[in-house]
């Protein structure tokens, strides 16, 4: 029985194959209807979330199973002082997989080594998001044709944001990536990243605070939210959530076929008049992670 | 300065000078019920300076402990007054129950039935992370 706890849990080559099933999904949907009959996917969201429990919802349904979940820890037995092993094993005896959110960042890993049925980790804290990061995968796959050979551009809070840190260790896997780093400086990318990740694979990189200065060279914009809630300190969230916002003008000296994305959902940081550009790819992005899910749980219910 | 000889008992030797309480401690040898003879300072060829901590019984020690702590240890056996089993202690792959995770945001912060554990994960810089929220573990 497989877990998708981290994204590094999956090689490339099972990585390349979800992509695969994915693009087939998107291709021949009626194919896929009926894979999950009978099958039931619990969604346990002690954090809430609209868009990762909807995708994965949504998901399950369009592969003809059914979904059973709450959406918030206060609607659970958690309130009652229940541990996570505990809620695990009682849900295992109801669902056939089972997606988790919570807040306290190795819960998924605990509720995984109690767990009968496969867990997918649908975020916990700061820590790891692999079905964000798949879902990015299969943008960049679908919106470049490529995973090599990229030059990805990562803007916001690089500190903090989970999906970056998830991206880099994933990308870091494919040949001749770059990335460039914007970030203010209270929310750099964090030493571990670089020194264990970036140099460790001699992934070249640059880090800048100025959002333009390499945009003639990016294939890929990724935009991320300053989060309210990874911050201790109100008056230092209040300083920094505006720090970059992408309009029309700043993408002037940017390549004709950028791809821009963001993992949702955007507060400030992209302009609403970019949504019409044909370069903005983050709600395509979103229904990618709806079909990257499908293939997860596929893969991981061993559906042929 | 002397301090006697032991016929049965264990024999920590070539610790990192001033770490020796330390290691006491993490053993939580002070529950013993024997003789322990804690040396700080004593003169070494070898490192100039050391800690030595003599046992004077035969007990079970947690090498992970000691390892965590001063991987360049030796520990000693002595029986009969002779010395039979020299082990090296080593940076184990592992240690659970040996350091608290600090992160605020680590599920074992709240779930404390939890065991503790962390992770060797670069050798040459000791560097251990936590299982559950990889936070590298400061010393």
């Amino acid at each position: 029985m497989r877990n998708l706890i981290d994204i590094v849990d999956l090689s490339v080559e099972e990585i390349n194959e979800l992509i695969k099933v994915a693009k087939d999904i998107i291709q021949n949907k009626e194919k896929y209807s009926h894979k999950c009959d009978g099958k039931k996917l619990a969604t346990l969201f002690f954090e809430p979330s609209t868009r990762t429990r909807l995708s994965f919802e949504a998901a399950m349904m369009e592969l003809g199973g059914n979904v059973i979940g709450f959406s918030e820890a206060s609607s659970s037995s958690t309130a009652k002082g229940e541990s996570v092993a505990d809620t695990i094993r009682t849900v295992g005896c109801y669902s056939d997989i089972i997606a988790m959110r919570h807040p306290k960042e190795g819960a998924p890993l605990v509720a995984s080594e109690k767990s009968v049925v496969p867990i997918i980790n649908a975020g916990d804290g700061g820590h790891h998001h692999p079905t964000q990061t798949l879902t990015d995968l299969l943008t960049i796959h679908c919106e470049k044709g490529r995973l090599e050979n990229l030059t990805i551009g990562l803007c916001g809070d690089l500190k903090f944001g989970r999906t970056v840190h998830s991206l880099i260790t994933a990308m870091a896997r494919y040949q001749n990536i770059k990335f460039v780093l914007i970030s203010p400086k209270e929310l750099e990318i964090p030493e571990y990243v670089k020194k264990e990740i970036l140099e460790k694979n001699n992934i070249p990189y640059v880090e800048t605070n100025d959002m333009e200065e390499y945009m003639n060279e990016l294939d890929i914009l990724y935009m991320t939210r300053v989060q309210k809630e990874r911050f201790f300190n109100e008056e230092d969230y209040l300083r920094l959530k505006d720090y970059y916002i992408l309009n029309k003008e700043k993408l002037e000296k940017a390549k004709e076929d950028l791809c821009i994305m963001h993992p949702l959902p955007r507060v400030n940081e992209i302009s609403v008049e970019v949504d019409d550009d044909k370069r903005a790819c983050y709600f395509k992005q979103v229904e990618y992670g709806k079909y990257i899910r499908m293939a997860l749980i596929l893969k991981l219910l061993e559906v042929k | 300065m002397n301090i006697d000889s032991i016929k049965n008992g264990i024999v920590i030797d070539h610790i990192q000078a001033k770490r020796g309480m330390e290691i006491y401690e993490a053993l939580n040898l002070k529950e013993l019920d024997c003789s322990v003879a804690i040396i700080t300072n004593a003169k070494s060829k070898k490192m100039g300076r050391k800690d030595i901590i003599k046992i004077d019984k035969a007990i079970d020690i947690n090498m992970d402990v000691i390892g965590y702590i001063d991987p360049d240890v030796t520990i000693n056996i002595v029986e009969n007054d002779v010395l039979v089993k020299k082990y090296h202690a080593q940076l184990p792959e592992k240690i659970v129950n040996i350091a608290k995770c600090k992160n605020p945001r680590c599920i074992t912060s709240v779930e404390k039935e939890l065991d503790q554990i962390f992770i060797l994960k670069d050798k040459d810089r000791k560097l251990y992370r936590c299982k559950y929220c990889e936070m590298s573990l400061k010393k």
